[in-house]
C-alpha cells in the first residue's frame, strides 16, 4: 500500500523505505518514522480499544505519553505487549498486532459495555462486587481477570537479554530538546565530563516539530549542527533513546536505553544505566495536555503539539479537514503550519475572549475564528466526522487538534514526597526551587519557560551556574537568536455544558462524570479520588491527564490548585520491564552456581544433583538397574555401613583460625570450651546466638600450636564466617587472631565405613600411621599423601562409622578423587551423595539444618551440657532465661511409624491418641524423615513437647496436606550404634 | 549508594551487608549481678531516631571489614565512616 498521506518536506530518510505489518496487513514506512507516524502516513488513525468501554481509539500523541496507541510487538510465538507505537522507531519487517478487541478492532465485542457505561462508572468493582462473599472466588474474580488488563502477555519466555552498566559524569542533562541542547554546548564546551540523555531516537525535543528559526536557521538544522558539534566532543556522551526514569541517594540516576525495539535482537534489547553524577540539569522540557470534552476521545482528537510533529517533523497529513480546539497560543501554530503545508483547518474554537488572543490572530488571517467558544460534541464513531459548539454550530471535519495547556515534566524533581507549586500564569504546576533532589537545576520548559530564546538563555544561566560550581569560569558563549514569544493562554479544564461524556483518562477511561462523582461521594484527596476512579493509574501514568483531574476535583469542591495538591510522584518516571530491570540476572544466571571439587567426577558418574544453597552437589549415584532414587540411596548407605563409601564434604564452610589469642577467641564463639582442646585432636562445637538460640554446629580442629581449623554447615558458611569477623573486629578487637575462610581453597571428602582406614593407608604416604593407637576417634593432622602433596587427616564422622575427612588443596581434588575411585576398586568404593548422607546421620540422630531451626537451644537438641557456665560465650547469659529453659520445650526425639512401612512425613504434627488436631493439642513437629535400611522402616526426628518424657510411648504423626494420621512409636533420637562404638573402631 | 570505605575509598553498597545499630559494639563485660537484664537491653533495646545514626556494614564482598556508618536516616546522607576495630581500639586506650 502506498502511504497516500505522506507530504513533502520532514525529518524521515526516503531513501531507506521499510516495510511493516499491522494487523496482518502490509504497509511501508520511511527510516525516521515512528511505528504511529508510519500508520498516519497509511491514513492508519484506528489503532486500539480502550481499557473499560473497549471504545475505538486512534493515536493521541507523539511521544511516551501516549495514552491511546498501544500495541503488540510480534515476533514468531513472542510478543511485548503495552508497546506504545508512538516511540517505537519502525523498523523493517516490524510487526504489530492491536489490542484489547476481538474479534477485530473495527468490530469489537466488549464494545457492548460501552452500552453499560453508566453502571461502569467510579468505583464500580468496589460497588458491584460487594456480595455474596463466596461469589469471590468462583464468579467474580475470574470475570474481572478475563475482562481486565491491557494487551495479553507472550506465552513464551522472552528470547531477548538484558544488561546493566554504570556511567559516571560531571553533570547529567536530562533531555535533549532546547535546553538540554544548549546546556550540554556550554558543558561540552568547557570540557566537563557530559551525558546527555534523551528519550527520543533523535534529539531535539519540541524543536524537531516546529515551525520556527535559531540563529537564522530552520531550528532543526540548528539541532542537526548542534548535535554535531556535541559528537565531536570525546569528553560528551550522547545516549539517545534513553529516559531516565528514577531519581535515587548521593546523585545516583537510573536510566533506561532502548537499544533496539525489535524483539529478538542481536545484542542486550534494553540497558539499565546507573548513572552517577556530581551536577545535573533537567531539562525534560513539557508536555501538552487536552481538555475533557463530549466524546473528545473519538480517534482522530490528537493534541496540537502532536498534529504539528506529524506534520512538520514526520511529514504526514493526518487529516484533511482540522478544527482546533485551544485555551492557548498552541493550537494557533497548529493551525498556522497546517495550513502552510495545504492542509484545510475549518475553524479555529478559542476558549478565550477576542482580546486575549488577538496577538497571535494576526498570523491566521485565513481560517474562520471562533473566539470564547467550546466544542460541546464530537460527532463519529471510528472517526471524527463533526463537531458541535456552544454556540449551536455544527462544522464537518476529520480531526480536532486540541490543547489545553502544558504541564512542565517535572517528575524527577518531586521523587523524593517533594511538593511541587501551581504556576497561574502557564497554568502548570512546576518544581519547589527549595526543595529540589542535592545537586539538580531545572531548566527551559520543565519550569515553565517557553519562548525559545528565554529557554536557550536559562538554560545556558544553569549551564554557566554549574561551571562556576565546579570553579570554571562561565561561557563566552552568545545566546543564539530565537523565537521571543512568550505563552499565552488561560486554565480551562472541560467544557461543562458537554451532556456526553468527557474523557479525562483516555487510558483507564475516566471521564468528568467519575470524577465528579467521586468528590459527591466523599473522596475529597486526589490520592483517594485518584484510586477510586484509576485517574492516572494506567501505564501513561496520567501524563496527559492527571492536571485536568486535579483541575476538575478544585473546581468540584470550590478549591484552588494549591488546596487541592498532586499525587505523590513515584519512579519509574516511564514504564520499565521488570526483565530490564533483572537485567543479565535470569534463568540460570539468576545466581552463580557454584560446583564442588569432585563435580566433573560425579557428572561422569552420573550422579543427580541437587541444589544446596547456591552449590550444586551429588544427591545420589544411581546405577543403570535401578528404578527409584531410594533404591539407590539404601544401596549406598548399605555399602558405606558394611563396606566404605565416599562423598565430597568441601561445601562445609572452613574458617582458618590463627593467633596466640586464638583458643581464647574460641571460647568466646563456642559455647562450650575450646580452651582445653588439645593439639591433635577435634571437638564438636556449638554456636549460640547472642539472644541463645543455636546458630550453627561444626568441629574445631586443633591443628598446630595457635592454629584451628573450624568448620560450619554448608547453608550457614557465609553467616558464621561474617559472625566471626563481627566478633573479632567489633567486640575483641584487642585479641591477637586472625581468620580467613579457606572453603575454596582446600577440598574435602570424608571417607566411611569398616574399610576405611585400609583404603587411606593405601593413599597416604608410608611414614605417617593412621592406626586406632595412634590416629583414634577425633584425632587430626597435617599429613601428605600420594608422595608428599600436602594434606590434612581428620578423623570425623558424621556417618557414624570409622569414618575419616582427607583435605588437600584445591588443585588437587580431582586428581585426587579419581585416584580414591582407582585404590577404592579392591575396597568395592561407594560413592554416595547427600541422600545417603542424610539418612545416615537421621540413623545417628546428629541435629542438621531442619532441626537448626533459628528455634532450638542447646537444650533442645539433647546438648545442654555443652553450653559451659564457667565462661562467657556469645549467648550463655540469655540461654538461661526462663523461656529458653521451660521443661516442657519442644526436644529432640526419634519417631517410627508403629507399622515399619508405613511412611511418615517430616512436617507431620504431633498429637496424643483420641486427641482433636487442634492448635492446643499440638505436641511438636516431624523435622527429618528418611527410610533407614538399617531399621528396615521410616524414621524421623522430632520437637516434641517435653519429649524425653514420651519415649517409649506411642503418639501419631498427623498431616493433614497429605490426609496422613499415623500412629507412632517416640524414641531416642539415636536410632543406629547408639554408643558409638563403630567409630571408635 | 555508595558508602565511603576508610581503606578502599567509594564503593557501591551491594558490596555491603548491613547488621544494624552500632549499639551491638558496646557487649557488655558479664557482671556479676542483673546479667540477664543488662543482656536484654543491649540485644532488644535499641534507638529509632530522626537524623544521625550509627550503623554496622560489613564489606562482605571486599575486604572484610566491618565498619561505622554515620547516616542520616531522614536524607539517608552519609557522613562519616570508620573502621569499628579502630573506634573502639580507640576508646579502650581513652
Amino acid at each position: 500500500m502506498t502511504q497516500k498521506n505522506r507530504i513533502d518536506g520532514g525529518l524521515i530518510d526516503r531513501n531507506i523505505p521499510l516495510n511493516f505489518t499491522f494487523d496482518g496487513k502490509k504497509y511501508s514506512g520511511f527510516h525516521g518514522d515512528t511505528l504511529a507516524s508510519a500508520l498516519l502516513a497509511n491514513g492508519i488513525n484506528l489503532v486500539g480499544r480502550s481499557f473499560k468501554y473497549h471504545r475505538p481509539r486512534g493515536i493521541f500523541t507523539s511521544d511516551s505519553s501516549e495514552p491511546n496507541a498501544l500495541v503488540e510487538l510480534i515476533n514468531e510465538d513472542t510478543k511485548e505487549p503495552n508497546s506504545r507505537s508512538t516511540t517505537i522507531q519502525l523498523f523493517d519487517g516490524l510487526t504489530a498486532q492491536s489490542q484489547n478487541c476481538w474479534p477485530s478492532l473495527k468490530y469489537d465485542i466488549q464494545s457492548i459495555n460501552d452500552c453499560f457505561a453508566p453502571l461502569l462508572t467510579a468505583g464500580f468493582y468496589y460497588k458491584t462486587f460487594m456480595w455474596p462473599k463466596s461469589f469471590w472466588e468462583r464468579v467474580y474474580e475470574p470475570l474481572i481477570r478475563r475482562a481486565a488488563g491491557l494487551g495479553e502477555l507472550a506465552p513464551s519466555t522472552d528470547p531477548d537479554h538484558y544488561d546493566r552498566g554504570y556511567r559516571h559524569c560531571d553533570l547529567l542533562i536530562i533531555g535533549g530538546g532546547a535546553a538540554g541542547l544548549m546546556a550540554g554546548l556550554v558543558a561540552g564546551r568547557e570540557g566537563l565530563n557530559t551525558i546527555l540523555v534523551e528519550e527520543d531516537f533523535l534529539f531535539g525535543g519540541r524543536l524537531l516539530g516546529e515551525n520556527e528559526e535559531i540563529d537564522g536557521l530552520q531550528c532543526h538544522d540548528w539541532v542537526a549542527n548542534t548535535v554535531k558539534e556535541l559528537e565531536a566532543m570525546p569528553h560528551v556522551r550522547l545516549m539517545p533513546k534513553t529516559a531516565v526514569f528514577g531519581v535515587f541517594d548521593q546523585k545516583t540516576y537510573f536510566a533506561i536505553e532502548r537499544l533496539s525495539d525489535q524483539i529478538n535482537s542481536v545484542g542486550p534489547r534494553q540497558m539499565i544505566w546507573e548513572i552517577n553524577t556530581k551536577h545535573i540539569i533537567l531539562a525534560s522540557g513539557a508536555t501538552e495536555r487536552h481538555i475533557a470534552f463530549g466524546n473528545n476521545d473519538r480517534p482522530g482528537v490528537m493534541l496540537a503539539s502532536a498534529m504539528r510533529d506529524y506534520t512538520n517533523r514526520f511529514a504526514v497529513r493526518t487529516a484533511s479537514r482540522v478544527a482546533v480546539f485551544t485555551s492557548n497560543d498552541s493550537g494557533w501554530l497548529t493551525a498556522r503550519d497546517l495550513n502552510q503545508k495545504g492542509i484545510e483547518v475549518a475553524a479555529i474554537i478559542d476558549i478565550r475572549k477576542k482580546e486575549e488572543h488577538q496577538e497571535i490572530a494576526k498570523k491566521n488571517t485565513q481560517i474562520p475564528i471562533y473566539s470564547e467558544d467550546q466544542i460541546i460534541k464530537v460527532h463519529g464513531h471510528n472517526r471524527v466526522k463533526a463537531i458541535s459548539l456552544l454556540n449551536g454550530a455544527k462544522i464537518s471535519v476529520d480531526s480536532i487538534a486540541v490543547s489545553g495547556g502544558w504541564n512542565p515534566s517535572i517528575h524527577l524533581t518531586c521523587q523524593h514526597r517533594q511538593r511541587p507549586i501551581w504556576n497561574e500564569v502557564i497554568s502548570g504546576f512546576i518544581a519547589n526551587e527549595a526543595e529540589l533532589p542535592s545537586g539538580m537545576k531545572v531548566a527551559g520548559a520543565a519550569k515553565g519557560i517557553y519562548a525559545t530564546n528565554l529557554v536557550l538563555q536559562d538554560a545556558m544561566n544553569q549551564a554557566n551556574a554549574v561551571l562556576s560550581e565546579l570553579g570554571h569560569a562561565p561561557t563566552k558563549m552568545m545566546i543564539p537568536s530565537a523565537n521571543d514569544d512568550t505563552y499565552r493562554g488561560k486554565t480551562f479544564w472541560s467544557v461543562r455544558e458537554t451532556k456526553q461524556r468527557a474523557w479525562v483518562d483516555f487510558q483507564n477511561d475516566v471521564t468528568t462524570k467519575d470524577i465528579r462523582l467521586a468528590v459527591q461521594e466523599g473522596f475529597y484527596s486526589v490520592e483517594h479520588v485518584k484510586r477510586y476512579t484509576t485517574l492516572g493509574m494506567a501505564t501513561d501514568q496520567g501524563k496527559t491527564s492527571s492536571v485536568i483531574g486535579i483541575g476538575i476535583i478544585a473546581e468540584t469542591m470550590n478549591k484552588s490548585i494549591e488546596e487541592t495538591g498532586t499525587t505523590i510522584f513515584r519512579a519509574p518516571y516511564i514504564p520499565v520491564a521488570i526483565g530490564a530491570l533483572s537485567g543479565p540476572h535470569s534463568g540460570k544466571n539468576f545466581r552463580p552456581t557454584r560446583e564442588t571439587p569432585s563435580h566433573p567426577f560425579a557428572v561422569e558418574q552420573k550422579a543427580q544433583f541437587v541444589e544446596s544453597g547456591a552449590w550444586l552437589r551429588s544427591q545420589y549415584f544411581p546405577h543403570a538397574n535401578e528404578l527409584h532414587w531410594q533404591e539407590s540411596v539404601n544401596r549406598e548407605v548399605l555399602a558405606t555401613r558394611n563396606n566404605v563409601g565416599i562423598t565430597d564434604v568441601s561445601t562445609l564452610g572452613k574458617i582458618d583460625v590463627q593467633g596466640t589469642d586464638a583458643a581464647a577467641f574460641l571460647d568466646k564463639v563456642y559455647c562450650n570450651t575450646i580452651t582445653t582442646l588439645n593439639m591433635n585432636r577435634c571437638r564438636y562445637g556449638i554456636m549460640l546466638r547472642e539472644d541463645g538460640i543455636v546458630m550453627d554446629d561444626g568441629t574445631v580442629a586443633h591443628l598446630a600450636k595457635n592454629h584451628f581449623i573450624v568448620t560450619t554447615t554448608t547453608a550457614n558458611a557465609v553467616q558464621v564466617y561474617r559472625h566471626m569477623e563481627f566478633c573479632r573486629q567489633c567486640l575483641w578487637p584487642e585479641m591477637d587472631v586472625a581468620l580467613i575462610s579457606i572453603t575454596e581453597q582446600w577440598a574435602q571428602y570424608a571417607i566411611a565405613g569398616p574399610k576405611s582406614r585400609h583404603l587411606l593407608e593405601k593413599i597416604i604416604d608410608n611414614d605417617h600411621d593412621i592406626s586406632n593407637s595412634n590416629f583414634p576417634y577425633m584425632a587430626c593432622d597435617e599429613i601428605s599423601i600420594c608422595n608428599g602433596i600436602r594434606a590434612r587427616l581428620f578423623r570425623l564422622s558424621f556417618s557414624g562409622e570409622m569414618a575419616y575427612e582427607l583435605a588437600v588443596p584445591a588443585r588437587y581434588s580431582d586428581a585426587l578423587i579419581r585416584h580414591i575411585h582407582e585404590i577404592g576398586k579392591t575396597f568395592d568404593l561407594t560413592p554416595y551423595g547427600t541422600e545417603a548422607l542424610g539418612v545416615m546421620r537421621i540413623e545417628k540422630g546428629h541435629a542438621a539444618g531442619n532441626e537448626l531451626n533459628g528455634q532450638t537451644t542447646a537444650g533442645d537438641l539433647g546438648l545442654g551440657k555443652m553450653v559451659s557456665k564457667k565462661k562467657d560465650s556469645i549467648g550463655s547469659i540469655l540461654s538461661e532465661r526462663e523461656g529458653l529453659v521451660d521443661p516442657m520445650r519442644h526436644i529432640l526425639v526419634g519417631v517410627m511409624p508403629c507399622d515399619p512401612q508405613q511412611k511418615i512425613s517430616s512436617g507431620s504434627h504431633i498429637f496424643a491418641s483420641k486427641s482433636a488436631c487442634t492448635p492446643s493439642n499440638d505436641l511438636g513437629y516431624i523435622t527429618s524423615v528418611a527410610y533407614s535400611p538399617m531399621s528396615n522402616s521410616y524414621i524421623g526426628l522430632a520437637m516434641i513437647k517435653n519429649g524425653t518424657n514420651h519415649i517409649g510411648g506411642k503418639l501419631r504423626a498427623v498431616n493433614l496436606l497429605q490426609n496422613q494420621d499415623i500412629d507412632i512409636e517416640v524414641t531416642s533420637p539415636h536410632f543406629y550404634d547408639p554408643k558409638g562404638e563403630r567409630l571408635r573402631e | 549508594m555508595k558508602i565511603n570505605h576508610p581503606l578502599l575509598g567509594p564503593r557501591n553498597a551491594s558490596e555491603f551487608t548491613i547488621l544494624g545499630d552500632a549499639k551491638l559494639l558496646q557487649r557488655p563485660n558479664t557482671p556479676e549481678r542483673d546479667q540477664a537484664r543488662v543482656f536484654y537491653e543491649y540485644l532488644y533495646l535499641r534507638d529509632n531516631p530522626i537524623g544521625q545514626h550509627q550503623e554496622l556494614w560489613f564489606h562482605e564482598q571486599g575486604d572484610r571489614s566491618w565498619l561505622i556508618v554515620s547516616r542520616d536516616t531522614l536524607t539517608h546522607e552519609i557522613n562519616n565512616v570508620e573502621l569499628a576495630s579502630k573506634v573502639i581500639k580507640k576508646g579502650q586506650t581513652q
